[in-house]
């Protein structure tokens, strides 16, 4: 059964708007939001400098200019009511990510804790990761970094209540039924199940943020001495992309 | 000509700022840019520049400069004392710098940070469309001492100097808010608090953030679980303890504190500028009166001739507009 949302519309600082879903995370949310951004795109008046999607909501920032405002609140509007959001169907991601991730040993410290907590052995839990169509939801807190999902309900244990001191750039960390995959060494109360030598932020490159919120995302298991290899080379370790048929 | 700037010396905490680089909320980076954006426009008004260009950001301290060609520049934000080869110069004025001359800048007199703008720019690599170094993304770092930075071309070389009367933005006071996506979560009890309290700028502040002191709010029941969601600077976040942060240039684009409002945009240069200590005083408005559209063609008509005789010139040093803020702390001679 899928919750009703509530989609709000607010006023944000003197140059943005926000489309609120829900206040808490949510299948239906993250759903709405990938299905709303979509849609935006091909309504969008003049004088919008960025829209862009987070976990449960959506956000349009224009020119500081009151007339530009009005035009972009009542496009936004009436976008807004014109369906259920909740019920519209994900769009179809145009890219799709391949990316080599090591779920072995040191580089998987929590992958039997949180096998546990969802239920599974730790082989299944990474068979789960690999084989579930998913999405890149919305891309914050550094720098490139994306939230990734959704897996499956049995996955939508919280954040552990201590901060683990530091994971290394790479890591992959579950919690609600997100990935993480982190861009920089950071504290966090996710627990880590794998690592990856992809770096989702590279200032020096051509393209300096590799994902886009809505891109798919599909990780390949790989050895230790593999990774190893991986993390020798340049900042895709080992990560390809195509285009969706 | 374009010219090479020597930073024979400076003071830590200094970077390059423009704008900042609007547009990659969606990846992750927040617009970045000057923590006080008015002074950038009084820089372009003074120096009679189209638009503001990239300049050296002071945090509250200077350095000593010197250039390969014949320069002019601007002094805006954080007034400080300046001088050319020991003579002082005015605050808030462009002036000229010649090859073997020495511009020192040094003792903050109110507010936190200082701009030395050169009128062609500074023309560090462009990334993602801006100069400006965004610390906490890891983008570029503080400058130091011995570096040399390229200068572009003056387009407006022979324009003469000239002088702007300082705001009243560097003690704190009065900051507007405007409510936002979140205020809702507030209790109206808690909303009109956060109004009539005073609050002190921390002393922990950087370019990501800005610590308030002062009663701490209650945590409504309603930001229980709330998943995180956009932040753009100026937010006003109630952190565990129940305190305010205001959240600046470098914020993080998403975050799960509840926020009650959002410093009105043409009062967040005043909020950079606070000084630790200062009192602030929050209260609610329902639009921007100034946006920053606005500001460089009002910068641009009170730009005036820069005063010579040197009677006047040390009136304008003595910052009266600064109404007792550095009182006993006036330039020797003033």
């Amino acid at each position: 059964m899928s919750d009703p949302l509530t989609p709000e519309l607010w006023p944000f600082r003197d140059d943005a708007l926000l489309v609120r879903f829900a206040r808490v995370a949510s299948p239906q949310a993250s759903g709405a939001v990938q299905a709303f951004t979509a849609a935006l795109a091909d309504v969008l008046p003049k004088g919008v400098v960025e829209t862009a999607p987070a976990l449960a909501s959506v956000l349009i920032r224009f020119e500081p200019d009151t007339g530009v405002a009005k035009v972009i609140h009542t496009a936004v509007q009436s976008l807004l009511q014109s369906r259920d959001w909740a019920a519209a169907p994900s769009p179809k991601a145009s890219r799709i990510w391949h990316i080599p991730a090591c779920f072995a040993g040191e580089y998987a410290p929590q992958l039997a804790e949180v096998a546990n907590l969802a239920g599974l052995t730790p082989v299944k839990a990474v068979k789960e990761v690999l084989e579930t169509d998913i999405r890149v939801l919305a891309i914050g807190f550094a720098p490139g970094q994306p939230y990734l999902g959704l897996l499956p309900e049995r996955w939508g244990f919280p954040r552990q209540e201590a901060l683990t001191p530091k994971v290394p750039a790479g890591a992959l960390v579950a919690a609600v039924r997100q990935l993480v995959l982190f861009a920089n060494e950071s504290p966090t109360g996710w627990r880590q199940i794998g690592q990856t030598a992809f770096r989702p932020f590279q200032p020096e490159a051509e393209v300096s943020f590799p994902l886009r919120a809505g891109d798919a995302v599909r990780f390949h298991a790989v050895s230790p001495s593999e990774f190893d290899a991986l993390r020798q080379g340049d900042p895709m370790g080992g990560a390809r992309v195509e285009s969706a048929s | 000509m374009t010219a090479t700037l020597q930073i024979k010396r400076i003071a830590p905490g200094a970077t390059v700022q423009d704008l900042g680089r609007p547009g990659f909320v969606a990846q992750g980076l927040s617009q970045g840019g000057a923590m006080d954006r008015r002074a950038l426009y009084e820089a372009a008004a003074l120096l009679s520049l189209p638009a503001p260009v990239a300049a050296l950001e002071l945090a509250g301290a200077g350095g000593e400069f010197t250039v390969t060609q014949p320069v002019r520049f601007a002094l805006t934000g954080a007034p400080m004392r300046a001088a050319i080869d020991g003579a002082e110069i005015v605050w808030n004025a462009s002036h000229r710098l010649e090859p073997g001359q020495a511009l020192t800048i040094s003792g903050l007199l109110a507010g936190s940070f200082g701009y030395l703008t050169f009128a062609g720019g500074i023309e560090t690599p462009l990334w993602q469309g801006s100069r400006s170094v965004h610390l906490s993304a890891g983008v570029g770092s503080f400058l130091s001492s011995g570096q040399k930075l390229p200068v572009g071309n003056d387009p407006a070389f022979s324009e003469p100097s000239q002088f702007l009367p300082l705001e009243d933005r560097f003690k704190g006071g009065a900051i507007g808010i405007l409510p936002g996506p979140q205020t809702g979560l507030f209790p109206k009890e808690t909303r009109q608090g956060f109004a009539r309290n005073a609050y002190r700028r921390s002393p922990m502040a950087n370019r990501q953030g800005v610590r308030l002191e002062g009663r701490a709010l209650p945590i409504p029941d309603a930001a229980q679980g709330l998943v995180s969601d956009f932040i753009l600077s100026g937010d006003i976040q109630i952190t565990g303890d129940g305190l305010p942060v205001v959240l600046m240039a470098e914020c993080q684009t998403v975050g799960g504190y509840p926020r009650i409002g959002t410093v009105v945009p043409s009062d967040l240069p005043k909020l950079a500028q606070a000084p630790a200590g200062a009192e602030l005083r929050f209260q609610w408005v329902e639009v921007n009166q100034d946006p920053e559209t606005g500001w460089l063609a009002k910068y641009r008509k009170e730009v005036q001739p820069l005063v010579r005789d040197p009677r006047d010139m040390r009136d304008l040093l003595r910052y009266d507009l600064i109404d007792g803020m550095i009182a006993g702390d006036e330039p020797e001679g003033g």
